[in-house]
């Protein structure tokens, strides 16, 4: 059974390293432990109310053996986690760096050409990257297993993450810092791609050849894939269930009343307003939490989703 | 039992919570271990609370380290705003106070209670001029628009000097407390453990103040 | 059955007012024991229905925020009702008096006050059950800050248990000091007394910070205090050092009076002195001062500074070299002895196995370029539910069922407790080991959602509860069922001065203060066996 995640980074075998060194003497100490005291609980059962034992108090050589042992295990453990530690933290010279921001409950990345990213973060492989990052609101961790990294994110000041990818594909990325109801939503994905899919990718024509394949797909179909992977899973149910923004099932043409009193239907015109800008109308009972997707979704995309919420009744 | 029997009740048992148990001394002695024991028994327990203490104040002392570090002009600045005069003035008071209490414990082992029920109440006034002040300083603050959590400094002057107000008030509660015993005969020169330990906690409340005093209002 | 006391501590008086206003450090501990067995079962009731909601990803049972209230309640009532207070609130008050040759402790009506106070605090929780807080029971800021839960009712409750909690330690410390009967000198305490001395003093130097720390808390939902708020210049990072300096020393809080009644037991199912009695009751003393200085381990990612986290690292290891002594120690008392393995011994057993699989596992945690990997996943919930429930509750089981004759004078079945004691030790590793691999594998903390590739790992984890559910309810019925007769003074043969009278104890405990003569752990012939 695989009890650790891909490695896909340059941190991860030396992390792996230390797990697998850590297990070893774990199950070893384990197995020491637990036949020691199978062996004394069979050993030396009562067998008799007057069974004789001896007053031993105390072994000078064996209480020196047990202090001796696990302190030269503990010395090794502590260096090799310095040691990578050490590596983890150091900035490479020829680092991109890419501008991270945690909010309740979306990730989203700047790019030093310009582009933004919304819980997609998009890196060449083999090439050292440093994050800076910094959250608007409560606290947030980045979390990549396949790298191996985490580090939280705070209001009052930046912290980094290094790393190099080493293989292309596509990461889980999580939230681990709780940070509220759709913590466990507050999701990612890192693509690792070769570099000249990236090269592509930050000049835009990756966008138009994955556009010409989405104008194969229904635009519901489309828009159900957008509904995740552009975060608005994180606040938008479809079953119903009231979240921090209001459910998309049967939303479409119903009434909203907004927090100034006014109120209007929900059609496309509405929904497409909503999603460019956000805090214009205030549904009743909601915050203006939600960011504007000005510039993240373009005009096909919108209605794709419009669609997609057509079909949720 | 009618309404007015329980409310009564009630009130006396908020006033006096230690009335509440029914008194443990006449039901057995065996509760109570000899005058010396417990005698150093309460001073040792009374050490390790003031410990705690301490350490209350102790993780204020480090906020305060932390942002003044960081905020210098914060702290001059506000430190400016707050009055020394005042300030000066309620740090003699506590100061006088602490002598008073220390002239009490003193007088209890010899057994002078007049001049211990004039050193207490001398104590209870004294802290309750500092609390006149300290009622004028804030008033002062909050009319020109000054609150917690106006910034960190006055964050950390409002919570510092707030915690240590309330200090003030159990340990007169506390005070008060001795006293009336004081009238009940309670004490002599064979039995001043509870007055010695008032006294110390009284000490804390003034030596934290003397800490708090140049910190807040003498910055730069 | 002595002419001087007609009348056991139990029968001394009935009806409310008896046990409610009692300064008798037995009734006072078994009245915590009460309380915090209510609390125990109440935050485990949370932890079930946590644990059912991830029969499947996505809404099970309850919503995510509801999901959110409950692993905080959980927490939080586990933490700071039971598990805080605990052993040393309730075993502590029961047995020191008695271990140490006194009639009660130095302050008996102080000992009353902390527990109102307790009472008072767990009040302050179940009125805040009613709108309860959503943070985890670590109230990380700028969360805790600003989300509309109520967290004001809840901290403040925690307040007041701090209270209770440095009350009682100064009393025991006290106690310690001053009423140690006639020749029971320091090297000839009990080694539970030892434990309970290190718990008093962590009790009453760590309890203050996180005090003033949650006072601030409040203070800042309440006037808009800036401490720990980056919108006005705080530090969220500042927040959790305040926290983890009281928190982390709590966590030995938790563990040590555990450790204390292991080291009870082992010697007297051995029929042995315990091996290295000097080594235990130093290393006590000394987990107890390093705990202050490990606080930061809890921090690596949280972004202190790299030499900040090497050096807490460092100290780290420190602390994990004394807990590996104590091991060995208890394991090796069993040599040349005559073990029986009574329910109690059974526990014991359990404990020094489990506890070792959480120690081990946090050589893990505390190597920092693991710790990156593990921090906030399911191994951390592992971890320290192996030392928490491995650890703690089974030493607390343990000590329920060792003393059980000692506290109620009469006898349970041995045979029943025991499939008890087989349900939860199974029912226990089916709970937590499938975590330590999901959270390598890298499943985050306090998820009310989960990637599918989770979910038969997290089904595991769900169907173990069921099994050590029944196991509690099991225990609970035995328990409760005492068998007829009376329980002799000392059942065990146990040497210890709470075995040297009646059970249970008269009122007053000792006819006369006793004078003690040997070692506490006198058994055993004196010839050394030679081989």
């Amino acid at each position: 059974m695989e009890w650790l995640p891909t490695s896909a980074s340059t941190f991860a075998p030396g992390v792996d390293f230390i797990l697998w060194l850590v297990t070893i003497i774990s199950v070893l100490s384990c197995i020491v432990v637990g036949a020691m005291l199978v062996y004394l609980v069979v050993k030396y059962r009562r067998r008799s109310d007057n069974d004789s034992t001896p007053a031993i108090t105390h072994d000078s050589f064996l209480e020196t053996l047990w202090t001796v042992i696990p302190t030269i295990l503990c010395v090794v453990i502590f260096i090799y986690g310095y040691v990578y530690y050490d590596e983890y933290t150091t900035t490479p010279k020829n680092a991109i760096e890419i501008n991270v921001t945690g909010k309740q409950w979306i990730w989203s990345f700047d790019y030093a050409n310009g582009k933004k990213t919304l819980n997609d973060l998009y890196v060449p492989v083999n090439q050292p990257i440093r994050l800076v990052m910094q959250s608007t609101d409560v606290l947030h961790s980045f979390f990549v297993p396949a790298f191996r990294v985490k580090q939280d994110l705070m209001g009052n000041r930046y912290t980094y993450i290094n790393f190099t990818a080493t293989k292309e594909g596509v990461y889980d990325l999580y939230c681990t810092e709780y940070c509220g109801t759709a913590h466990s939503d507050m999701l990612g994905k890192v693509h690792v791609l070769s570099e000249a899919k990236f090269a592509a990718w930050e000049d835009g024509s990756a966008d138009k050849a994955k556009k010409a394949s989405a104008a194969n797909i229904p635009p519901a179909e489309l828009g159900k894939q957008l509904y995740s992977s552009k975060g608005c899973v994180a606040c938008h149910s479809i079953d119903g269930a009231d979240g921090v923004g209001p459910t998309w099932k049967g939303l479409f043409a119903k009434n909203r009343v907004f927090t100034d009193g006014t109120s209007a239907n929900a059609d496309e015109n509405y929904i497409k307003e909503s999603i460019l800008y956000p805090g214009e109308k205030m549904v009743e009972g909601y915050g203006p939490v939600m960011p504007s997707y000005k510039g993240l979704l373009d005009d096909a995309e919108i209605t794709a989703i419009i669609e997609y919420i057509k079909t949720l009744k | 039992m009618g309404l007015y029997s329980i409310t009564t009740k009630i009130l006396k048992s908020i006033a006096y919570p230690s009335e509440l148990v029914p008194s443990i001394e006449e039901d057995d002695g065996h509760h109570h271990f000899d005058p010396v024991t417990e005698h150093e028994g309460a001073k040792l327990g009374m050490w390790l609370f003031l410990a705690t203490e301490l350490l209350l104040f102790g993780g204020l002392f480090a906020a305060y380290a932390i942002y003044r570090a960081k905020y210098p002009e914060m702290f001059m600045l506000g430190s400016s705003s707050l009055d020394v005069v005042l300030g000066s003035v309620n740090t003699v008071i506590l100061i006088f106070s602490s002598l008073t209490v220390a002239v009490a414990v003193k007088a209890i082992q010899e057994n002078r209670i007049q001049l211990v029920k004039v050193m207490l109440w001398v104590t209870i006034i004294c802290a309750a001029i500092f609390a006149v002040n300290k009622y004028f300083e804030y008033t002062y603050k909050f009319g020109k628009g000054i609150y917690p959590g106006t910034d960190i400094f006055y964050s950390i002057y409002f919570a510092a000097t707030g915690i240590h107000m309330l200090h003030v008030f159990i340990g007169m509660a506390v005070l008060g407390v001795l006293l009336r015993k004081v009238y009940q005969n309670k004490y002599s020169k064979d039995n001043f453990t509870a007055i010695e330990i008032g006294g110390l906690y009284w000490h804390l409340v003034d030596l934290i103040w003397i800490y708090l005093f140049p910190l807040l209002y003498l910055v730069g | 059955m002595s002419e001087a006391q007609e009348s056991n501590y139990l029968e001394n008086g009935h009806g409310f007012k008896s046990w409610f206003y009692t300064v008798d450090h037995k009734r006072i501990g078994v009245m915590y024991l009460w309380a915090i067995g209510v609390f125990f079962v109440l935050a485990a009731i949370a932890s079930f229905l946590v644990r059912a909601e991830h029969l499947t990803p996505g809404q099970t049972i309850v919503s995510a925020d509801t999901y959110n209230v409950l692993f905080t309640l959980h927490g939080a009532m586990m933490v700071f009702l039971f598990i805080v207070p605990g052993v040393a609130a309730s075993f502590g008050n029961f047995l020191i008096p008695l271990m140490i040759g006194a009639k009660d402790v130095i302050f008996p009506k102080l000992n009353l006050y902390s527990f109102w106070l307790y009472l008072a605090g767990a009040a302050i929780f179940l009125i805040a059950l009613a709108a309860p807080a959503d943070t985890g029971w670590t109230f990380y800021t700028p969360y805790s800050i600003e989300t509309g839960a109520n967290v004001i009712l809840i901290t403040f409750g925690v307040f007041v248990l701090g209270f209770s909690s440095i009350l009682t330690g100064i009393n025991f410390i006290v106690t310690m000091h001053k009423l140690r009967a006639p020749g029971m000198t320091w090297d000839r305490l009990p080694l539970f007394c030892w434990a309970a001395y290190a718990t008093s003093l962590l009790q009453v130097l760590a309890t203050p910070v996180v005090g003033i720390t949650l006072l601030l808390l409040i203070g800042e939902r309440y006037f808009g205090l800036g401490f720990f708020d980056p919108a006005k210049g705080g530090d969220p990072v500042m927040f959790q050092h305040f926290f983890w300096f009281y928190s982390h020393p709590a966590v030995y809080i938790m563990i040590l009076p555990a450790m204390g009644i292991i080291s009870e037991i082992m010697p007297v199912f051995s029929r042995k002195p315990i091996f290295g009695y000097k080594a235990i009751a130093y290393s006590s003393l000394a987990i107890a001062l390093i705990s202050f200085l490990v606080w930061g381990h809890h921090m690596f990612v949280s972004g202190q500074s790299k030499l900040i986290n090497i050096i807490f690292s460092v100290i780290t290891y420190a602390v994990a070299v004394p807990t590996a002594i104590k091991v060995f120690n208890w394991l090796w008392t069993m040599y040349k002895g005559s073990i029986e393995l009574s329910t109690a011994m059974l526990y014991s057993l359990a404990f020094i196995f489990l506890f070792t699989i959480g120690g081990l596992t946090g050589l893990f945690l505390g190597a920092l370029a693991a710790d990156v990997h593990l921090h906030d996943t399911y191994f951390v919930v592992a971890h320290m539910h192996y030392v928490m429930i491995g650890g703690t509750v089974f030493g607390f089981f343990a000590a329920l069922h060792f003393w059980y004759p000692k506290m109620w004078g009469r006898m349970f079945d041995e045979f029943k407790a025991k499939i008890a004691f087989v349900l939860i030790f199974i029912g226990f590793n089916v709970v937590f080991f499938p975590q330590f691999i999901m959270g390598t594998l890298g499943m985050p903390r306090r998820y009310f959602n989960y990637a599918p590739e989770f979910q038969t790992f997290h089904q595991i984890s769900t169907y173990g509860t069921w099994i050590i559910g029944v196991g509690f309810i099991l225990m609970l019925w035995v328990l409760m069922r005492p068998l007829p007769g009376k329980a002799e003074g000392n059942p065990y043969d146990s040497l210890s001065l709470e075995w040297s009278m009646d059970s249970p104890p008269g009122t007053f405990n000792f006819d006369e203060i006793p004078t003690v003569t040997e070692p506490v752990y006198n058994y055993g012939t004196k010839i050394e066996a030679e081989e």
